[in-house]
């Protein structure tokens, strides 16, 4: 397999990879360090890629292992990943106010979530990717996922009814 | 009509029931301008998700590993070959040829060294020849030696004359 074919291979997903690293390492630069990794994962194996009946759902298990791996280390070293894409909520009140009903505000109600659900939210909500290809990239089944994606659509809703009826009273 | 269906599907939403073409459904009505005030709340989820999906990876990934690894292997197979050099010649030792050309060049030195003895021995027989030469001179010598004994005697009568 030459370079342009793996690049041609991997482009429609790489973002995809990339998204889902972001969702559970919160930072970009961690992100960024963790696609790259399972890219050059992918490439030295290019050989064998011919192999797998289906590389996305392949990527994105190794990418889901992969990070899940990375934030144990972290864990085990007792340090948080520091991440910088969240600006300081005090520094402005313009930006504080704007946090408050935009969209910001969904994505530190999803950064509280488990990790399980925030892959499946994540596959689903955002990659819109059917039962049965989330089933075979997690390894679990249908009915699992559903109750997960349940739990974690209604968790959502919750935090942010709250967060909404507190900001009109 | 619209919003009664839209509370159905959000309820199965919330089930994870939907399909994902009723999802794109939600998707498109709550991204809408027009939403129900009591729905309002999960305008910014799904304007999250929509968003969250724009995003990309931009960094370039280094792909040429490949080359780097040939160049590493080039000191080992240079190790390699300069192994086999010097191990191979001794076990398999030296060919018929060059058993013939030593032994040429033996019997050439073994030649040259008789060539040299031999001029030795005459060098040698020479010496032999001076050896008596000075024998020859001590005796002639002796022989001085009476004579001045003579010329005393001859001296001591012509004195006594």
């Amino acid at each position: 397999m030459k370079q342009a074919d793996f690049v041609s291979l991997v482009m429609p997903f790489k973002d995809k990879v990339f998204r889902l690293a972001k969702r559970l390492l919160v930072s970009r630069e961690e992100a960024e360090d963790a696609t790259q990794e399972i890219l050059l994962k992918l490439w030295k194996n290019s050989k064998k890629i011919g192999e797998y009946k289906n590389v996305e759902a392949f990527s994105m298990t190794m990418t889901k292992n992969f990070c899940l791996d990375r934030l144990k280390s972290k864990q085990a070293q007792n340090l948080k990943i520091v991440h910088s894409n969240y600006t300081d909520n005090n520094s402005s009140l313009q930006k504080q106010v704007e946090a408050k009903d935009s969209v910001d505000w969904v994505s530190k109600i999803m950064e509280d979530l488990p990790e399980q659900q925030k892959i499946i939210v994540q596959l689903r909500d955002i990659e819109e990717y059917d039962f049965a290809e989330i089933a075979k990239m997690l390894d679990m089944n249908e009915t699992a996922i559903r109750v997960n994606l349940s739990r974690a659509r209604k968790a959502i809703r919750e935090k942010l009814t709250s967060t909404h009826k507190h900001g009109i009273k | 009509m619209v919003l009664n269906n839209i509370e159905i599907l959000i309820e199965k939403y919330n089930n994870a029931e939907t399909t994902l073409k009723e999802e794109a459904q939600l998707k498109a009505y709550f991204l809408s301008d027009d939403v129900a005030p009591h729905l309002e709340h999960y305008k910014p989820m799904f304007q999250y998700f929509s968003q969250s999906k724009q995003e990309q990876y931009t960094k370039d990934v280094p792909l040429n590993s490949k080359k780097t690894k040939l160049y590493q292997w080039i000191s080992v197979a240079a190790v390699a070959v300069l192994m086999i050099g010097l191990v191979v010649p001794t076990f398999i030792g030296p060919s018929e040829q060059e058993k013939q050309e030593a032994l040429l060049a033996y019997n050439q030195t073994i030649e040259a060294f008789n060539l040299i003895s031999l001029g030795m021995n005459e060098g040698k027989q020479q010496l032999n020849s001076l050896t008596l030469v000075s024998d020859n001179l001590n005796q002639g010598i002796e022989v001085a030696g009476h004579l001045s004994e003579f010329t005393k005697t001859t001296n001591k009568i012509f004195k006594n004359k």
